[in-house]
């Protein structure tokens, strides 16, 4: 039985947690409430009317073109997150095995620096970069290569896919690949494992968590923006948030755009949560 | 006889009221000198570039008014803006032509009167009385501009002669090279008329419609993407994409004028007009400033500036304002086609039936258009 002396210590806990448990009602809770209810209601004569309808599900989830959309957004988020981790992996590992503890808060300083000017501005940079026109095809036409097109493709998203998530991806590697104990991956290789094996059976276990939250992270910033297929990928093949746009712009279905958020929002806690389970899974044995 | 005095009453006011009524206006006094001075603040509800410095900074400076403008893409999203809006949150609304009728069926716009304006200059017999601007004989809108949406094309890559129809867009040589106004309605508009429907280009049968669907999914492998204003824009002048389906000289006369290799024509199939028109929003308190502002724009000086526009340039619809544009901008109105006996000058296009007001879908709903677009972008 908890003690009064307990009590009071939960008191002043709670006290302390009450108003991030407001931020998430107000902020998390009660919209995301209001969208489920707003995904049963009407639009006539362009506005909203309040209803227990399941006409904006059976519409949305019976159209081919949302499940295009779907699978399209799920298959290019899960590349992205692919590409993020495997082009940020060697940069993460040099920067926390190889370069000193002063080079490292630099490199994490500047990974931060993007993160200081707005997605879009960086996004259409790109189209200088990238565009028949550009600096790359530029550069290849003076060794006769080209144009190629870059722009409008897949190439395009992932490109602003990688410029939303690759920094946060390198950050999160690096910290968490810099917190492993180096005295296991010196008796690894002082037992004969090779430098590939080491990284296999040795950092890539210990930083499992941090690598997973990190994937995560890239997944869900893939799977929600606009912004990359919409400017880079010329909304060719319509991602889920183009969707949603298309859908509120057109006789504002907001309450079919509502349908589209809940299954994204569906698909992301699934994703997010398998994932955490398995970051923090441990083996048969492990204490 | 009785002379007034203080304590008695002084014209009927006796001391303490003739102090109170001083000190009254004494402590009114700022009030009423800032309320002399105060700016008018207007709610301008329109596409982008009609609140800009470049359209509006001269009459606000004349006229103590300033344009707070909200901008919208697409009659749907302007109908939701003011759906969502209290009555009375916009002063002056400026629309597509074909959405005034249900702006006026949904009870928010106020009836104007048309002495107030210069109905009997208008360039074509159609703008004096707009379809959708007059109910039960009164009217509601103004048309202030127009602008024409055909072929666009990049003149590297497509010649003036195939740019006479809208076959061009299927030139193998521009496969991915095709680019889509995101918007339904202009693309299949034109796809209607390329299919031959001419006039009755809104107004399909369902063997009509399929046959639409059929030539537009027939595009799909020539597209290189669905662009906003911006990316289209883009598109066109960084050469990724070398012709447009859904626009017209509104974006690529913003390009020529920067020297980039860009034109729009209309090709033999026709083409489509968008139509913009001023109505003051019901409810609103500033009606005789709203009034006033679109007499100045369709006044000439108001008709050079707007098909000036830095946004996106639009033709005059009145004869002074061609008059005073060809006299203001010789090379503007040249470019444009304002231009009397021009072969593509936009009044002899209406006149020779090529041009189609742009419409909404008469047998089917906007909701199918926008499905079948979804579907067309999955493609």
């Amino acid at each position: 039985m908890p003690s009064s002396a307990d009590r009071k210590l939960n008191l002043y806990a709670l006290t302390w947690r009450l108003p991030i448990i407001f931020w998430q009602f107000i902020f998390f809770v009660g919209p995301v409430l209001f969208m489920v209810a707003m995904s049963f209601f009407l639009v006539k004569n362009y506005r909203m009317t309040e209803a227990f309808e399941f006409v904006n599900w059976s519409k949305m989830l019976s159209r081919g073109y949302f499940w295009d959309s779907y699978w399209y957004t799920v298959f290019i988020a899960g590349v992205s997150t692919l590409c993020a981790m495997c082009i940020a992996f060697p940069a993460a590992f040099a920067l926390a095995f190889r370069a000193s503890e002063n080079t490292r808060r630099w490199a994490i300083f500047l990974l931060i620096i993007p993160f200081f000017t707005s997605y879009l501005v960086r996004t259409f940079s790109w189209f200088v970069i990238l565009s028949e026109n550009g600096v790359i095809n530029g550069m290849l036409n003076y060794i006769g290569l080209g144009p190629y097109t870059m722009l409008n493709t897949n190439f395009g998203t992932l490109v602003g896919y990688m410029t939303l998530t690759l920094p946060l991806v390198v950050i999160l590697q690096t910290v968490t690949m810099a917190n492993i104990d180096k005295n296991l991956i010196e008796a690894a290789r002082n037992l004969g494992c090779s430098a590939f094996r080491t990284i296999w059976q040795v950092i890539i276990p210990l930083s499992k968590t941090g690598l997973i939250i990190a994937a995560i992270f890239c997944f869900i910033l893939s799977f929600g923006d606009f912004v990359a297929p919409f400017y880079l990928g010329g909304s060719q093949e319509p991602t889920l948030p183009i969707l949603i746009l298309d859908t509120t712009k057109s006789g504002q279905q907001w309450p079919r755009a509502a349908v589209v958020a809940i299954m994204m929002m569906g698909t992301l806690f699934a994703i997010a949560f398998t994932g955490i389970a398995l970051a923090y899974r441990k083996k048969k044995g492990a204490k | 006889m009785m002379r007034p005095t203080l304590n008695s009453s002084l014209y009927g006011l006796n001391r303490r009221q003739l102090l109170k009524a001083g000190g009254a206006a004494v402590l009114t006094t700022p009030f009423v000198s800032r309320a002399w001075a105060a700016t008018t603040e207007i709610n301008m509800l329109a596409w982008y570039g009609h609140g800009e410095p470049d359209m509006v900074a001269e009459y606000e400076a004349a006229n103590n008014v300033k344009f707070v403008p909200k901008y919208y893409a697409g009659g749907d999203n302007m109908l939701a803006l003011i759906a969502q809006s209290p009555p009375g949150t916009y002063d002056l609304i400026l629309s597509d032509g074909e959405f005034v009728q249900q702006l006026n069926l949904a009870g928010y716009i106020d009836e104007m009167e048309p002495a107030d304006y210069p109905l009997d200059d208008m360039l074509h017999e159609d703008f004096k009385q707009f379809p959708g601007h007059w109910a039960d004989g009164k009217m509601y809108s103004m048309m202030l501009r127009g602008g024409h949406l055909g072929v666009s094309y990049n003149k590297n890559s497509v010649t003036a002669e195939e740019a006479t129809s809208y076959e061009c867009f299927w030139k193998p040589e521009l496969e991915g090279k095709v680019g889509h106004f995101d918007w339904h309605l202009p693309t299949l508009g034109m796809m209607s008329l390329y299919n031959g429907n001419g006039a009755g280009l809104w107004d399909l049968d369902d063997a009509k419609w399929a046959a639409v669907q059929e030539t537009t999914l027939g595009l799909r492998k020539q597209v290189g993407g669905f662009f906003d204003y911006g990316g289209t824009f883009n598109g066109l002048k960084n050469g990724d994409m070398q012709a447009m389906v859904g626009i017209g000289d509104w974006i690529t006369g913003v390009l020529e004028k920067d020297g980039a290799p860009v034109a729009s024509v209309i090709p033999k199939e026709g083409g489509i007009q968008f139509t913009e028109s001023y109505s003051i929003g019901k409810g609103s308190e500033k009606a005789a400033e709203v009034k006033k502002f679109i007499q100045y724009m369709m006044s000439p000086v108001g008709q050079v500036k707007s098909a000036q526009m830095a946004a996106y340039p639009g033709f005059c619809v009145t004869k002074a304002g061609r008059a005073a544009l060809i006299e203001a901008d010789l090379a503007e109105a040249t470019r444009s086609h304002q231009i009397d006996g021009d072969a593509q000058d936009p009044i002899t296009l209406i006149k020779e039936g090529r041009i189609h007001y742009r419409d909404i879908p008469q047998q089917q709903g906007l909701e199918d258009w926008n499905d079948f677009w979804s579907e067309y972008k999955n493609a």
